[in-house]
């Protein structure tokens, strides 16, 4: 046997020296290429000493079904030409949910590995095209269709299923989830990228404004609790997950500009550096160790935080994939946040709010920013790269000293999870 | 007559459920059990396996509700109004499985309790594709 190595090591600095991000949202007039070259642009739009585009040495690029939503696959090459790159190689990762959150990581390594400077990591997912049902269909293939799917359970039923656990063995409830879509879309409403960039309060007034327009009985509520709690206007999808517990279906890309660390003040006065990132896979819930975590993430969060040579209680703020209410729970405990029982009760105090000790999700997170499910990973990369920056504008988080950051992207319920570290340059 | 050389693949374990069978793994090498047929044992990686029938019983793990079904339990009847449940039961020997679970009450989930007993069932199998179904024992 040979002897492996064990502490992984990035063999060179990777930073990131700019991002951009599309609007996110439902647009029926745009393509997977149109919404990928808005993220782009942004990212020009925002380079701070000119970057010339042809600088791009090579390219990642995180969907999870453009083959499924809009029959078209082999996107690398797509997209790569959409935005003038050919010949430099692009190459579409696909890792379900967590699929750009691995195009990040494939990034990082190409630098790290010496190959190249300056690569292109980005995500991008165009859903709305199809009727729920088809979408329902496309996200539940991130499950196992021969061992789960046969079952019965959708992607979101696979989550619930978790919630059901959880709520069993701590005292989790439905308040704590509401809890969470509440902070999420507080935060969501002060990102204009984000899907719902209202409060939920304009979120309310557009139900009763869609009533009065219908002639259908109008509703009432006195505050977003009452509406969260109305089965009504938040039915259940999967028991005992709402709708104001899932992420919507949305459009959207993201992109971020990996550059070797000792180039990167070359492109911006405030990089952020990749100090530790981890990847890890796990197997179908039934199979899981334990049915209220995802060892996935914890596998990926130890590599990082070993890279990174930090402890969870280092961390200033995360970006983690709500992909629903629950999942971000169990990230708080899996990465080690927060103990396990412990999370529901971190949201319930405001622990993980934007001015909280941790703040959880300032973008508005999946939930409420939007989960184009492909772009989510590197969209969490970019919102990291604007609090470390102090470029988040309304949410910026006004904490002191805030240098320490991570993100967690999630492919299928624990399938797949990337965990990366960042410090501010 | 049991045949137990069918190769360790899913469509042995769907012919076997089929015929009523719920069969799933166990290693000559470290006696893992699994339902899912994998040519490698998951625990000790050893691909000297054999089958073995499970007896079926166990006990509900978690489970939900399911409000919005996917189109295949949509042509199965399924819909907002007419709910099922997925759950994942712990068999007795110790693997658990994912299921569909009938004879609870949909309508009133908090009465459906995690521990509940429950034991393979075989008598509604979906021809299209089959389903490894649990009752209440
Ligand atoms: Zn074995």
């Amino acid at each position: 046997m040979v002897e492996l190595r064990r502490n992984r090591r990035l063999a060179k600095g990777v930073s990131i020296a700019g991002v951009g991000i599309a609007q996110f949202g439902a647009f029926p007039a745009k393509t997977t290429r149109d919404i990928f070259s808005e993220a782009v642009q942004d990212l020009l739009n925002r380079s701070e000493y000119g970057l010339n585009i042809s600088d791009i040495q090579c390219g990642y690029i995180g969907n999870f079904s453009a083959d499924r939503f809009e029959g078209q696959a082999h996107l690398g090459s797509i997209l790569s030409d959409w935005i003038g790159l050919t010949p430099t190689p692009f190459t579409r990762v696909e890792n379900g949910c967590a699929s750009s959150g691995s195009a990040l990581r494939e990034g990082v390594m190409a630098i790290a590995s010496g190959l190249y400077d300056i690569v292109l990591v980005g995500g991008v997912e165009k859903m709305t095209s199809v009727p729920t049902m088809e979408a329902t269909d496309n996200l539940a293939s991130v499950a196992d269709s021969l061992y789960e799917v046969p079952a019965g359970f959708t992607f979101p039923g696979i989550y619930a299923s978790v919630a059901k656990a959880h709520m069993d063995r701590y005292e989790t409830n439905l308040e704590h989830l509401m809890k969470v879509s509440i902070k999420n879309h507080h935060n969501g409403s002060l990102n204009p990228k984000a899907q719902f960039n209202m409060p939920l309060e304009e979120l309310m007034q557009q139900r009763i404004d869609w009533a009065k327009e219908r002639s259908a009985e109008i509703p009432h509520w006195n505050d977003a609790n009452e509406f969260l709690n109305d089965l009504m206007a938040n039915p259940w999808i999967a028991w005992p997950l709402r709708l104001f517990d899932c992420a919507p279906i949305t459009d959207g890309a993201a992109c971020a500009l990996l550059v070797s660390s000792d180039l990167s003040r070359h492109f911006t006065d405030t990089p952020v550096n990749i100090i530790g990132i981890g990847q890890a896979t796990g197997r179908p819930l039934h199979d899981a160790e334990d049915l209220t975590s995802f060892g996935a993430t914890r596998s990926a969060s130890k590599e990082a935080y070993d890279m990174a040579g930090i402890n969870p209680n280092q961390i200033q703020l995360a970006e983690v994939h709500d992909c629903f209410t629950i999942a971000e729970i169990i990230a708080m405990e899996d990465l080690g946040l927060f103990t396990p029982g412990d999370a529901s009760r971190a949201v319930d105090d405001g622990r993980t709010s934007l001015n909280g000790e941790l703040p959880i999700n300032t973008s508005g997170g999946l939930k409420a920013k939007g989960h184009p499910v492909g772009a989510s990973g590197v969209a969490q990369a970019a919102e990291v790269f604007l609090q470390l920056s102090g470029k988040a504008e309304l949410r910026q988080v006004q904490q002191k000293g805030l240098n320490l950051a991570l993100s967690q992207s999630v492919g299928g319920a624990g399938g797949t999870s990337v965990v990366t570290i960042y410090e501010r340059g | 007559m049991l045949d137990l050389n069918k190769s360790f693949s899913s469509a042995s374990f769907y012919e076997y459920l089929i015929n009523e069978m719920l069969m799933g793994t166990r290693c000559n090498n470290c006696g893992d059990l699994s339902i899912r047929p994998r040519p490698i044992c998951f625990k000790c990686h050893s691909q000297v396996l054999e089958w073995v029938q499970f007896s079926g019983f166990g006990s509900l793990s978690t489970f939900t509700i399911i409000a919005i079904p996917p189109t295949i339990m949509v042509n199965r009847g399924f819909s907002r109004d007419n709910t099922y449940c997925s759950g994942i039961v712990t068999l007795e020997e110790g693997p658990r499985v994912s299921g569909f679970i009938s004879g609870v009450d949909c309508n009133n989930p908090d009465t459906i309790e995690i521990g509940l007993s429950v034991k393979v069932d075989f008598s509604n199998m979906w021809e299209d594709l089959p389903t490894v179904m649990f009752v209440p024992r």
